[in-house]
């Protein structure tokens, strides 16, 4: 693990966003509090639905409102509270100290301008360039995000690339202001396997070069495991488990990273049947009483289902909201007996 | 896709083809008329000159080559001068009632919410009333001439654009495109600019191409009622109505009087005919459903 500088680069405290919709009000994000230091990457995990982009989403303040809101919380970067701003601050903000990765790079790109074109969009809102200047920093960026061809790719239009190609153009156009925080948000998702592993490679070489850190959003652990230094687990709107990856790997203390874990088919283990975790997602209009994950949980206890566990630190810097902890210990024991 | 690609496709089509030949016909026409029909008072082109006062029309002839309506008005003169107008009255009620379409089609489906709903009902207010008799009343109200024609067409011409472009914007804005342009810190008026208008333009093109002839007929036909151009204008709709009384001839000889109705009629349909036609092709180029 990398030694990281105490200062913390953005810090979310309580963060709590909703949706006031016809059908009543979805708590989509519900006192979310996390930071991230210059240089890391905190992975944010969980099930679709969980409000890990709605958080994303809320630190670029780019919440469609309406219907959505920042009810309560603040994020600070850079000693200022971002939930405060004026619109007109935030866009100086955005691109060019916070940027963000979208999830499909097929429709990420406008169709009607070459690669070039978009990536000086970036280029020529935040920095005093004229077009020839952003032309040639366009094609520097394509260089780095590993482009061949760059001269020749610039003036292309996004059809004309592959999906990984287009993907590292949104790489090139995010990076293009030297941001200090990147939020990927599933940037890999719609890659197949093997380009999905050279997009990582290249984010994790290039946080090195420009010194930035990584929000990492997806829904894949094997992702989470490859390039994050510490893991949210996010379940309905809260974060669940809060650590840093060896350990959650290692030792997942909330029911619901357990099940998660257990349910990734392992190379190494002969099993016949995944363990999948029961039941589905609550609906976010109606999340059970008590601990939202409750309905799925096979410790579940009466206090579960009547009040809901905050989240506490159990261990140096292992944050977790479960009233039993100990339970899970006692059914990872037996399980390790099994075993033997 | 790009300009060049479409303009190339535009001309590689036969029938567009067809129709941008009678448009540059027209054009030439239009650009030439001060050779082709020397006006004889160089200050007020438009009056059609009037070669005696008798009722009757006369049969083409050398001096007139089209023959003379209603009032001896020469409809040679007439053709060549009214198609200036019918490029006057076309280019400007379409340019001007579109760029009032998209704007309040854009804002309203950019922004939506209550922005949206003022505009659209106020939209709706607008399509309530019927477009000819609302042209009518509003151009009668305003006094006869051509440029009150074209307020009253542009004033009830716009909804139909920003009704379209309302629905291609609410189409475009749910793209991540759009999101992804915010999220670089693009203010609005950039992102409408660039990533809206222009991925919602081309259906609007193609609605204004094909208005560009229904607009020329509806002042024509204005002019035909009696609220459009001031009598002995050149305009088409107006040499159309010279020959109200003379569409059927004397007794035994139907057709006497032809020229009077067909020479006019036909420059409108062949200018109708044309915009459509490259309206048409347009779409065809452009819909990717259709192709194939």
């Amino acid at each position: 693990m990398i030694i990281l500088s105490k200062e913390k680069l953005i810090d979310v405290k309580d963060l709590a966003t909703y949706f006031h919709t016809e059908e009543g009000t979805v708590k989509a994000v519900d006192g979310v509090s996390f930071e991230i230091y210059p240089g890391e990457t905190l992975g944010v995990v969980g099930e679709s639905g969980c409000g890990k982009s709605v958080t994303s989403l809320s630190i670029m303040r780019l919440i469609e409102s309406p219907p959505g809101k920042i009810e309560k919380g603040e994020i600070i970067f850079n000693n200022k509270d971002l939930t405060k701003s004026t619109q007109k601050d935030m866009r100086k903000i955005r691109g060019n100290d916070i940027s963000m990765i979208f999830q499909e790079p097929m429709t990420s790109l406008n169709p009607v301008y070459t690669v070039g074109d978009q990536i000086m969009e970036a280029i020529l809102i935040h920095k005093d360039v004229n077009k020839k200047q952003a032309r040639q920093e366009a094609i520097d960026m394509l260089t780095k995000v590993g482009i061949p061809l760059p001269e020749q790719r610039v003036d292309e239009y996004p059809h004309q690339l592959s999906g990984g190609m287009r993907q590292r153009v949104m790489i090139a156009m995010a990076l293009s202001c030297d941001p200090q925080l990147l939020i990927a948000d599933e940037p890999t998702t719609a890659l197949d396997v093997t380009i999905q592993a050279q997009i990582l490679e290249l984010m994790n070489g290039l946080k090195d070069q420009f010194g930035m850190a990584i929000m990492m959003i997806t829904h894949d652990l094997g992702v989470i495991a490859e390039v994050s230094d510490r893991v949210a687990v996010m379940y309905a709107g809260k974060i669940v488990e809060y650590t840093d990856v060896e350990t959650l790997y290692a030792n997942p203390k909330h029911p619901y990273t357990w099940g998660l874990m257990h349910s990734i088919p392992h190379i190494e283990k002969d099993v016949d049947r995944l363990q999948a975790i029961p039941g589905s997602v609550p609906n976010p209009l109606d999340f059970p009483q008590g601990c939202k994950y409750n309905t799925r949980c096979p410790f579940a206890t009466d206090k579960c289902r009547e009040i809901e566990p905050e989240i506490e630190e159990i261990e140096e810097g292992h944050q977790v909201a479960c009233w039993h902890v100990d339970k899970l210990e006692e059914a990872k024991a037996k399980e390790e007996k099994e075993k033997e | 896709m790009e300009w060049q690609e479409v303009l190339l496709k535009l001309i590689k089509n036969k029938i567009s083809l067809f129709g941008i030949g009678i448009i540059i016909f027209f054009v030439i026409i239009s650009i030439s008329a001060p050779w082709l029909a020397p006006p004889a008072d160089p200050d007020d082109p438009y009056m059609i000159p009037r070669a005696g006062w008798s009722i009757q029309p006369k049969p083409p002839s050398e001096d007139h080559i089209f023959g003379t309506s209603e009032g001896q008005y020469d409809i040679f003169y007439g053709i060549i001068w009214g198609a200036r107008t019918a490029f006057r009255v076309g280019l400007i009620v379409v340019g001007i009632s579109t760029l009032i379409g998209i704007l309040i089609g854009t804002i309203a489906g950019f922004y939506g919410g209550v922005i949206d709903e003022i505009l659209m009902r106020i939209t709706d207010v607008f399509l309530s009333m019927p477009f000819l008799v609302a042209a009518i009343v509003l151009t009668t109200i305003l006094g006869k001439g051509l440029d009150n024609v074209m307020i009253a067409l542009v004033t009830f011409g716009w909804m139909g654009t920003a009704r379209l472009m309302r629905s291609q914007v609410l189409e475009i804005k749910a793209e991540e495109f759009i999101q992804a342009a915010e999220a670089l810190g693009a203010n609005d008026i950039r992102i409408i600019m660039k990533h809206v208008i222009l991925n919602t333009i081309f259906p609007v093109v193609i609605n204004a191409s094909m208005r560009m002839g229904s607009i020329v007929i509806t002042a024509s036909s204005l002019s035909f009622l009696g609220v459009g151009a001031p009598t002995g204008y050149a305009d088409w709709g107006q040499m159309i109505s010279f020959s109200r009384n003379w569409i059927l001839g004397s007794q035994g000889n139907a057709l006497q009087f032809w020229y009077t109705v067909l020479i006019p009629g036909l420059a409108i349909t062949f200018f109708c005919l044309s915009w459509n036609l490259v309206g048409d092709a347009f779409r065809d180029i452009l819909d990717p459903k259709l192709q194939n």
